[in-house]
């Protein structure tokens, strides 16, 4: 009959002595630090409507989790509710996992404000287990973590428990549980059956008239095994401090950012651009080596009085390490000399990879990726002639004047049908734009304002009054510095347009389509008493 | 014409503009110059663009992208380079390498040689070039010889339609001359009846020059 049962995982008899940190509501210190919010503010983190987790301030208001937002607002009246972000938590663990490796190796990241670390090299080496765990306190005390909770015993699940029995403590003795070895079940005696998290066996338990741990553990295992398999064996060793759990650490992900200090600093962007080269390929191999790809990265650079230059560059594909050399070298000439403001050499540039893919998303298929590879190729070495802001897709965005309507986006800034990315945040086409203009779209549309002249048929400059009313029929009009005075065949206006009256930004002017007697159309702007030309229907 | 040869391959064009291009339409490798309409070379530019071809457009700052969407040019797969500056040529050469069809300003001065070389590189890389403003030596110049709007009357109404006299001449001398409307030219055909008519000058009883009004395409037809 037993063994007709699968077999436990080995490594049964002895568990491994653990160390556990925890740093308790890791959401909340998560959200404080990134919002620079300070500790005291009643904050809530908001998960689909519910309160996810909730400060030590808001906890004294009442608010606790699970509780509906609009009633958690009515408790605590100053509430500062923000969206929860788990990615968030993760990335504001990663230095506190890091800082920690540095002292000790073998660090599984349970979850974000969770460590668990094998006790037995840390306490040999520092001593003893409980100097082990001082020095995490001092480690993470330097990061500005002061609320750390250890607790060390038997297996993962004895060491966790007794981190959160710190608890029981005075506030002023650092918040340190030791089991000491073997003595697990003894700890874990007392709690109820619920810290399992098993709603199943826990109840089944209780109509057995089993209550604690302590109880279950009294249990013999091979009776516990028969009855509840192989689940109910595994709770059962659980609760005799016999965790069949390892502390599976974590490899430490690879440095894949490159820094580069030049002395002494560099002041021609040539010189930059070779002293990187070599540095730049260093990157690119690092994340190939890691079977990555870098999609966007962040460049900065720092000059010898302080100054910093920061920008994100994404790619259409991805960065190799001419790629790389260019955007260093575009940041640092920009558009203009003001465009990055350094005014003394560069001594520090920094490359950090934002979004990496895997390498497989982006292999070359066997007959090449087709065409757009090429067209990549091509445009790179235009940008890298002229410049990456010389290069240029755009969108159709919303707007009343046909030069808000087209927005530029630098190739590489977005990939080709994802609009998001824009530097402003566009305007929907779609919107109605009361004003907009009817008809065919113009096929030139002047980026710089070309001035006009429209007169009547005796001379005088056509103007309208502040009730839009004209003052006569435009007869002739002239565009540009050297166009020729065209005699209007046709013509249709005023069409007022009054763009944000309540800002001092925004226009107030009145439009005209004119023909002339060659046939050609013309659509003209009159604003402020003077005419421009805004687009021409050639 | 050299370029018109029996082997050359077509790129896509417009129903409109083909009847009157020699050779029946944009031969990669050839180029192409519009002299006063960028509406027309949109209408150049859509063709290829609708079967998903790449299209640059240098040296063009006022082009204006929504007019090029409502001929049918996918922006997606449309690259501006505004100011090319000095380096007219180095970025036309690299672009033609890449895209199928390049509309750029037509140059100040261009050597011969170069013409030459970036012809070949035309020629090798199947891509056409238009070029905007008059310039002696393509294959083929398109003007708007004559142009009317509708819809607009004095002080009422707006822009609705536009009827245009399109003439192609060739360096030898052939003219070919078609009316179309806008909308023929954005790929929308307007119905039934043909719009266009398209005639060679060497046509038996075919009047030469456009002087006849441009509304009365049944005229020329008939005649």
């Amino acid at each position: 009959m037993t063994s007709a049962l699968p077999a436990l995982p080995a490594g049964s008899a002895h568990a491994t002595r653990t160390l556990m940190f925890w740093c308790p509501d890791w959401p909340i210190t998560a959200a404080l630090r990134e919002h620079a919010l300070p500790a005291e503010t009643p904050l809530a983190l908001v998960d689909r409507g519910e309160v996810f987790a909730c400060s030590p301030a808001a906890r004294q208001d009442g608010v606790k989790r699970g509780l509906r937002i609009r009633e958690a607002q009515a408790r605590s009246t100053n509430l500062v509710p923000l969206p929860y972000d788990p990615s968030l938590d993760e990335r504001t663990f990663e230095p506190v996992t890091t800082a920690v490796e540095t002292i000790m190796p073998g660090v599984q990241v349970v979850r974000p404000g969770l460590c668990a670390v094998r006790a037995k090299g840390p306490s040999r080496y520092y001593g003893s287990e409980s100097e082990a765990a001082r020095v995490v306190f001092r480690t993470l005390a330097a990061m500005g973590l002061t609320d750390v909770r250890i607790g060390i015993a038997d297996g993962p699940f004895a060491a966790e428990q007794a981190a959160k029995a710190t608890d029981q403590l005075d506030d002023d003795v650092e918040q340190l549980l030791v089991i000491p070895a073997g003595r697990s079940a003894w700890f874990l005696g007392s709690y109820p059956l619920e810290i399992l998290e098993q709603p199943k066996l826990t109840v089944l338990l209780k109509r057995l008239g089993i209550r604690s741990l302590g109880d279950f553990a009294a249990l013999r295992a091979s009776d516990v095994r028969n009855r509840f398999g192989i689940e109910g064996a595994l709770a059962h060793r659980q609760a005799s401090g016999l965790d069949h759990r390892s502390v599976v650490a974590r490899t430490p992900p690879p440095h894949l950012d490159t820094v580069a200090d030049f002395e002494p600093p560099l002041a021609r962007i040539d010189q930059l651009a070779f002293a990187f080269r070599s540095r730049a390929g260093e990157f690119v191999d690092t994340l190939r080596e890691a079977g990555l790809v870098c999609t966007a990265l962040h460049v900065s650079l720092h000059t010898e009085s302080g100054e910093a230059s920061e920008r994100r560059w994404q790619h259409p594909r991805w960065f190799d390490a001419d790629d790389v050399v260019d955007r260093v070298r575009w940041q640092l000439q920009g558009t203009n000399a003001s465009d990055h403001g350094l005014t003394s050499g560069i001594t520090r540039v920094q490359v950090v990879p934002e979004i990496v893919e895997n390498l497989s998303d982006h292999a070359d298929g066997l007959w090449g990726t087709g065409p757009d590879e090429g067209i990549h190729h091509g445009l790179a070495r235009v940008q890298s002639m002229l410049g990456h802001g010389a290069v240029l897709t755009a969108i159709v965005a919303g707007g009343r004047l046909l030069a808000d309507r087209r927005v530029f986006v630098p190739w590489g800034d977005a990939p080709a049908g994802q609009q998001q990315a824009a530097a402003v945040p566009l305007k929907d086409r779609n919107q109605p734009w009361p004003g907009r203009l009817p008809g065919p779209a113009p096929a030139t549309v002047h980026a710089e304002p070309v001035p006009a002249v429209v007169v009547d048929s005796r001379g005088n400059t056509v103007d309208v009054d502040a009730r839009g009313l004209l003052s006569a029929d435009p007869a002739f009009f002239s565009t540009g510095p050297d166009g020729g005075r065209h005699a209007v065949h046709s013509w249709a206006g005023p069409w007022p347009i009054n763009e944000r009256w309540w800002d001092r930004k925004g226009r107030v002017l009145d439009r005209f389509q004119l023909v002339d007697q060659s046939g050609s159309a013309w659509l003209l702007l009159l604003e402020d008493h003077a005419w421009w030309v805004e687009a021409g229907y050639d | 014409m050299q370029a018109v040869t029996l082997d050359s391959r077509r790129l896509p064009t417009v129903p409109a503009l083909a009847r009157i291009l020699p050779g029946g339409g944009l031969q990669s490798g050839g180029s192409y110059a519009v002299r006063n309409s960028t509406s027309l070379a949109m209408a150049l530019l859509a063709g290829p663009s609708a079967t998903g071809a790449w299209c640059s457009v240098i040296g063009l700052p006022d082009f204006s992208v929504e007019a090029a969407q409502g001929f049918g040019i996918n922006l997606e797969r449309l690259i501006l380079v505004p100011d090319p500056g000095s380096q007219w040529l180095t970025v036309t050469a690299a672009l033609v390498d890449v895209v199928s069809i390049v509309l750029t300003r037509a140059p100040e001065h261009l050597a011969p040689t170069e013409w030459a070389r970036l012809k070949a590189r035309l020629r090798q890389r199947g891509a056409a070039l238009i070029t905007l403003g008059s310039w002696k030596q393509s294959d083929s110049t398109l003007g708007v010889a004559e142009s009317a709007w509708e819809g607009l009357g004095s002080g009422t109404g707006h822009l609705r339609s536009r009827r245009m006299k399109i003439t192609a001449t060739q360096p030898s001398g052939r003219l070919r001359h078609a009316y179309v409307g806008l909308a023929d030219l954005q790929g929308t055909p307007t119905g039934g009846s043909a719009p266009s008519a398209a005639y060679t000058p060497g046509a038996p009883g075919a009047p030469d020059s456009g002087t006849h009004t441009l509304f009365e395409p049944q005229l020329v037809r008939s005649s």
